[in-house]
């Protein structure tokens, strides 16, 4: 029998949809769901997790994301304008330092700053106590990356727009400060936000440090908890606290990507 | 920064035994030329010949490989001259417009005028209303670059050029990019700025515009000046035999 390619696409969408309906099914009867709900989302220990949920670890986890995005940003711009510097130990340092924070895993870069400095120098501490060094410690590894994103941007910005402002008698630095960079971080916005929510998530790497509560943030809220009441539920609220950050910033990013294509 | 003296006696531009190569590839072999003040001088000549690369050399985006090229008797090619303050001092004007896209039109006039010449944003306003009326679109100083039709955003670039009081304008092809129909406009206005009494160096196409604003016609290719002169001689009576191939083309 001979089928149209429409109605073979057709048919074969209906399969695959059965087939997914016969999966969700399958698993919606196997699961337990009397005991699922008694472990994640136990009724009794939720309101126990409140306000704290919220006023001590949620607000930590945007606290250190907020730190660590911003120094990571500034850190970042530094080490992206080194990339494109024209002096040879400038780009060397700064790709030594990217090459080397995006090889090694962040976990063990914040192990190794918690516990490597002190060590290195005995008696002193970064300002701004935990925060401070989560800040530092996550916004090393932020900027490694936020610097190639931002040498991409300031390179996806036209030759032409610096030299309408060199010819026009700016420096080459006036130049870059006040025509490229503002463009570059135009392009660069939606990489950039993805960046904000992979630092996010990154900060729960928090959890490795000893802290006292009121420097909880989600991850060690929710791994307390689960220590304290030996039931996930404290956990899964944590989850659900990423997601009231992440899941508006990929709205955001969508937005701003589809405004781009629609500006081509 | 303007310690940079003119000299009133010398020529606008005058370039000396200029050449240029881009690695092993010599695009300008020894070229000679003035241009007077007060003149319009509009350079000619196939794709490749070296037309932009001149004009860029003139106020150093691009780097001469030997040679010396003076503005107003002040020498460009010394290394330690002020260029920022030259060049604020040489309008220039691209194929492709090259508007600032982040800024209004009249943040595009007076943010090198603020920034670069030190007005006051009040009189940088003026300076800018003034020119936007000159180029006929004073209407649209609040619109984004995006938002202009390319004879407009070329206007609005010479408009912009003009802000920092410049002695001399460079155009390399102003209305190469440009749709047809769009085309007089820009022209119009280099006609106004001609008539003004403002030292001009085009680079262009635009064989009717050479011929009646024109003070002085050249015809590059291949690198070197091969013929100069009047523009109604040149285009009506050329003498090299690679001028009058050129112009059986165009023409
Ligand atoms: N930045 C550069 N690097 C290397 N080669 C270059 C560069 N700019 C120009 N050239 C070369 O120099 C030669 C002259 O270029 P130029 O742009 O001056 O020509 P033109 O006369 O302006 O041509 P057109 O009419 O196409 O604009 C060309 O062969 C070009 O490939
Ligand atoms: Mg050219």
């Amino acid at each position: 029998m001979a089928m149209s390619p429409r109605k073979r696409a057709q048919v074969s969408r209906g399969i695959q949809y059965a087939v997914l309906g016969v999966v969700v099914v399958a698993i919606a009867l196997a699961a337990d769901w009397g005991t699922l709900q008694q472990t994640f989302l136990n009724g009794e220990i939720l309101p126990e997790l409140f306000p704290d949920l919220f006023t001590v670890a949620l607000k930590n986890t945007i606290y250190y994301t907020a730190g660590a995005f911003v120094f990571g940003l500034v850190l970042g711009l530094v080490l992206a304008l080194m990339r494109l510097s024209s002096v040879g130990p400038y780009r060397w340092i700064a790709t030594t330092f990217i090459e080397f924070f995006r090889g090694v895993p962040a976990l063990i870069v914040f192990i190794g700053f918690y516990y490597g400095l002190p060590v290195a120098f005995p008696g002193r501490a970064l300002p701004g106590g935990t925060f401070g060094t989560v800040t530092v410690a996550l916004g090393l590894v932020g900027a490694a990356y936020m610097a190639e994103t931002i040498r991409a941007g300031i390179q996806a910005v036209p030759k032409g727009q610096v030299e309408a402002a060199r010819s026009l008698g700016m420096s080459s630095t006036r130049a870059m400060v006040t025509i490229v960079i503002p463009q570059a971080f135009r392009i660069i916005l939606p990489p950039l936000t993805n960046e904000l929510i992979l630092l996010t998530k990154d900060s729960s790497l928090v959890y490795l440090i000893g802290l006292s509560f009121s420097d909880y943030e989600l991850t060690k809220f929710g791994r307390e908890g689960l220590n304290q009441y030996t039931n996930l539920t404290p956990l899964f609220a944590a989850a659900l606290c990423y997601l009231l950050i992440t899941v508006p910033l990929s709205v955001v990013v969508r937005r701003m990507e589809a405004r781009a294509d629609r500006a081509r | 920064m303007s310690q940079i003296t003119v000299d009133e006696n010398a020529p606008a531009i005058d370039v000396q035994q200029l050449h240029k190569y881009f690695g092993d590839n010599q695009v300008l072999t020894g070229i000679d030329f003035h241009v007077d003040r007060g003149t319009v001088v509009c350079v000619i000549g196939p794709s490749g010949s070296g037309k932009s690369t001149l004009l860029r050399c003139i106020n150093r985006l691009e780097e001469p490989t030997s040679g010396k090229v003076f503005v107003e008797g002040v020498e460009v090619t010394d290394p330690d001259i002020d260029l920022d303050a030259l060049r604020a001092r040489i309008g220039m004007v691209f194929q492709q417009f090259n508007l600032f896209p982040h800024l209004s039109v009249l943040d595009n006039l007076t943010v090198a005028q603020t920034k670069v010449k030190k007005r006051k944003k009040d009189e940088a306003v003026e300076v800018a209303r003034r020119n936007l009326e000159k180029v006929g679109l004073a209407e649209r100083e609040d619109s984004y670059p995006a938002h202009l039709s390319g004879g407009q955003q070329q206007r609005i670039a010479i408009a912009r050029a003009l802000s920092m009081d410049p002695d001399l304008m460079l155009f390399d092809e102003p209305t190469s990019a440009l749709d047809p129909e769009l085309v007089g406009d820009v022209l119009g206005v280099m006609k106004d700025l001609a008539s003004e009494g403002m030292t001009m160096m085009v680079v262009t196409h635009e064989m009717g515009f050479a011929r009646e604003v024109g003070h002085k016609l050249v015809f590059m290719d291949g690198g070197v000046i091969v013929e100069e002169g009047d523009p109604r001689t040149v285009l009506g009576d050329p003498q090299e035999e690679r001028t009058q191939s050129f112009l059986s083309k165009v023409l």
